[in-house]
């Protein structure tokens, strides 16, 4: 009944990584248990543009209040597949990032850079009927972190998406082309090697609008599904 | 070739990253007190929603037993009748309920304690012979791929002994899918804590 592809670990990081501290006390010990998807597993919850306010999609307007965000307006767009080549329409993507300082809106965020008044860092959008996402945004800032001595989080942001089922659930990272800090990056680095590069968007001259913002192109691959529905008990 | 063709050579995964520790006002702003919306919270039910009500609670604690403050969530399960709410699952003869949708999402840096708390119905069983339960995610800063359990209750001794799942379970490490049953003045609490690693590790499921 079931088609849903399984977690790559070819493609996926491990639990535990050397590089990344945090993952010693909270990375599971013991392997995971195999279990064979049923019904819990091949659905989940769907949503639709009810949950999409009319600005969630711009950041660069969704947060404003007596201006304009400082920083570099960017467009981000790409298409959201499965392994299995499928496009993946009307799906809920969430992202949240830092602003143009490297500073987040979090109250625990210590860094000393500037908020902006005028940034959240934080929207949503569906994708369209071919699959497609479409987001404004100010490039987020590098910032550091605790990980070890001089240690500095490469420019990203935060993507969150459902697909079809919980099986498909996706919570990763979306990088800049070029960005110097990528090779220092223990979160980054924790991606095998031959797979880092899905997660760094490509710039695009044909997306960037003219006088407007710089574009950058992200696809997203989840797991694939071809469940039949089931009819009876 | 055809553009189904072209699009399914060379297509694979996204690696998954930490979610971090600054999600808050992006994924559960409004528990959180950010100003902006969130898709879903830890309420799943109304007052027109069928079913047990009870309240679902616990605590995520890492490898040396502190409770993590910084952990999101999610929950997904079956209405009152054993039925999704999803294409996927078509069985007519279980009822959907128009009041209740089965997701939900809980930060544990709400609460004093880091403690997650879901209020939501007992899902009858999905299919003939399963025990009922609810499906969970974990995410956390230092998890670099989500981890998937599931939580029974362990009230339901009968359904329990013959299910299919919970039998294939190693002996030992069955009691860390049980959420323990307790009535309290509010009402009926199911508390269940995941353990990240040592003695009471969680059962996670390869999903």
């Amino acid at each position: 009944m079931t088609g849903t592809s399984q977690r790559d670990w070819k493609s996926q990081p491990p639990y535990l990584d050397q590089g990344y501290k945090s993952t010693a006390l909270r990375a599971p010990s013991q392997s995971l248990v195999k279990i064979d998807p049923e019904l819990a597993e091949m659905t989940g919850p769907a949503f639709g543009n009810e949950v999409v306010g009319a600005l969630d999609h711009d950041l660069t307007r969704n947060g404003r209040v007596n201006g304009e965000p400082l920083g570099e307006r960017i467009v981000v767009t790409g298409r959201v597949l499965d392994e299995y080549g499928n496009l993946v329409p009307n799906t809920l993507i969430e992202i949240w990032q830092a602003n143009a300082g490297g500073r987040y809106v979090h109250k625990k965020d210590q860094h000393d850079a500037p908020l902006d008044p005028n940034f959240l860092g934080a929207g949503r959008c569906m994708t369209d009927e071919q699959g497609c996402y479409w987001f404004y945004t100010i490039r987020p800032g590098a910032y550091p972190w605790g990980n070890h001595p001089n240690a500095w989080r490469p420019n990203h942001i935060h993507f969150s998406l459902f697909g079809p089922t919980i099986a498909t659930r996706l919570i990763t990272q979306m990088y800049f082309p070029g960005d110097p800090l990528l090779a220092f990056d223990p979160i980054f680095e924790s991606i095998p090697k031959a797979a880092r590069n899905r997660l760094v968007s490509e710039f695009s001259l044909d997306v960037t609008e003219e006088g407007f913002a710089l574009g950058y192109v992200f696809d997203i691959v989840l797991r694939g599904t071809s469940a039949t529905p089931m009819e009876v008990d | 070739m055809s553009a189904r063709q072209s699009l399914s050579q060379g297509h694979f995964q996204s690696p998954s990253q930490t979610i971090g520790p600054f999600f808050h006002y992006g994924l559960n702003p409004v528990e959180a007190n950010y100003p902006h919306t969130q898709i879903a919270n830890h309420c799943l039910v109304s007052e027109q929603t069928q079913g047990e009500r009870l309240s679902l609670t616990g605590r995520v604690f890492d490898g040396k037993g502190v409770v993590v403050e910084d952990a999101l969530v999610e929950i997904w399960q079956a209405n009152a009748a054993g039925r999704y709410r999803h294409p996927n699952d078509a069985r007519s003869q279980r009822a959907l309920d128009p009041h209740f949708q089965g997701f939900g999402r809980c930060g544990t840096g709400a609460s004093d304690d880091g403690r997650f708390v879901f209020k939501t119905i007992k899902p009858g069983p999905d299919q003939p012979g399963n025990a009922p339960f609810i499906s969970v995610t974990v995410f956390m800063r230092g998890l670099l791929n989500h981890v998937y359990t599931r939580v029974y209750f362990d009230d339901e001794v009968d359904a329990n002994a013959t299910d299919p799942v919970l039998s294939r379970t190693e002996a030992g490490r069955k009691v860390t899918l049980l959420a323990k049953c307790c009535n309290t003045p509010d009402g009926l609490e199911y508390t269940f804590d995941i353990h990240m690693q040592g003695e009471q590790e969680t059962v996670f499921f390869d999903l």
